[in-house]
């Protein structure tokens, strides 16, 4: 059955308390979800206060802020700081985001912090995304061509052709969207969920791409594609603003225009 | 890492089985159909509300009004259906008990498909011969 309550090793306990040094102007508390693999402890909550007087905007800020300054040991994966690489994303809020793009001013009350939800966890924020890539490497993702390219130039594309792929290109695969579908929650051994159909139809609709009709028969499946039940989260949760609910669509259309009705 | 497979090959797994449209498809055909069905089917209700028993069954027997009851319980059993195969493939994974309940649940559909068309037909049938 799909798991609707956590194993017992895996239920969360209250943490340790961190409080902020005295005289802090602007104390927020941020509640974050801590396990580490090497205790064989139950996960827990760790709250620290941090002055947000003397942290920067983002969420980010923060979690670095308590790395150098409170507590060396919690584990979390960063890069870019601006939303391009997608190493940070996790649930803040209840949502799916990017800690370096998501204003701590935005999140109500005390921020609460936990890793990428149903996904197995590493340590603390950081999730194992072993099947998301490998789902991502089996819709080869590159241009598959017959004919060989122009001897003396790329392959051209026109400008309406171009714009196709817009809302799609810009896709970084943090797995937010893919972490907060319930249909991948219950079934990602055989969904592909919403962001590597996403990126499935970028090459779909790739006016150069010569394979479409391959790439639509490794779709066209119960469960790689059709678990997607339309519920939107993908959409409500991308920190890109993009569309993979719709992405989605197109492609049972394309599904659709290749039978007769 | 589990048995040294791959996760590629445990993603890639039986490959895939180039079916879906159809069932998708056809879940948004009987959706559609339902739209007038229900509204008709709900008018009906009002219509024969106090009405007597034999002018009932009278009614439900006219070629018009038996057609339009196939269609929408037809339409609604195969709906209900569709859905809640999706829905216990979504949630049970131990292998026999899914295959199981995909079994009962299709035939208890079919089954209800065949009691509702064969009692609407009698009707049909009476109405024409009163006897």
């Amino acid at each position: 059955m799909a798991e609707f309550t956590l194993p017992k090793n895996s239920k969360v306990r209250q943490g340790k308390h961190f409080p902020a040094r005295a005289g802090g102007a602007k104390v927020r508390r941020f509640k974050i979800y801590r396990w580490d693999p090497d205790t064989g402890e139950n996960p827990r909550t760790d709250t620290y206060e941090v002055d947000l007087a003397a942290c920067g905007p983002m969420v980010l800020d923060a979690l670095i802020k308590i790395k150098n300054e409170i507590d060396p040991t919690l584990t979390f994966r960063r890069s870019c700081r601006e939303g391009i690489c997608g190493s940070c994303a996790m649930n803040i809020g209840g949502t799916n985001t990017l800690a370096c793009t998501k204003a701590i001013e935005d999140v109500g009350g005390e921020v609460k912090i936990y890793p990428l939800p149903h996904m197995p966890v590493v340590k603390d924020l950081v999730p194992d995304l072993s099947r998301f890539y490998a789902q991502y490497a089996s819709i080869r993702p590159w241009i598959r061509t017959q004919s060989s390219p122009p001897p003396d130039k790329e392959r051209l594309q026109s400008p309406a052709d171009r714009k196709q792929l817009d809302g799609l290109y810009e896709c970084i695969l943090c797995a937010c969207c893919s972490t907060s579908c319930p249909s991948y929650w219950w079934n990602g051994d055989r969904y592909l969920g919403p962001a590597i159909l996403l990126q499935a139809y970028r090459w779909i609709v790739d006016s150069r791409d010569e394979d479409t009709g391959a790439r639509l028969d490794d779709l066209e499946d119960p469960f790689r594609l059709y678990r997607c039940h339309t519920i939107m989260n993908c959409t409500k949760t991308c920190p890109k603003g993009l569309n993979p609910a719709k992405a989605i669509a197109e492609i049972k259309k394309a599904m659709l225009a290749r039978h007769s009705l | 890492m589990s048995e040294f497979r791959t996760e590629l090959k445990q993603v890639r797994g039986l490959g895939s089985a180039h079916e879906g449209t159809h069932h998708w498809w056809m879940q948004r055909i009987t959706a559609v159909a339902l739209v007038p069905l229900s509204i008709w089917f709900v008018f009906f209700l009002e219509a024969i509300r106090g009405v007597d028993y034999l002018a009932v069954r009278y009614a439900i027997g006219q070629p018009m009004t038996a057609a339009l009851m196939l269609a929408y319980v037809c339409a609604v059993l195969h709906h209900a259906y569709l859905g809640v195969q999706v829905v216990i493939e979504d949630y049970v994974h131990e292998r026999v008990a899914e295959v199981g309940l995909l079994i009962a649940t299709r035939l208890l559909f079919v089954l209800a498909a065949l009691t509702a068309t064969v009692s609407i037909l009698r009707l049909v049938f009476l109405a024409a011969d009163p006897q």
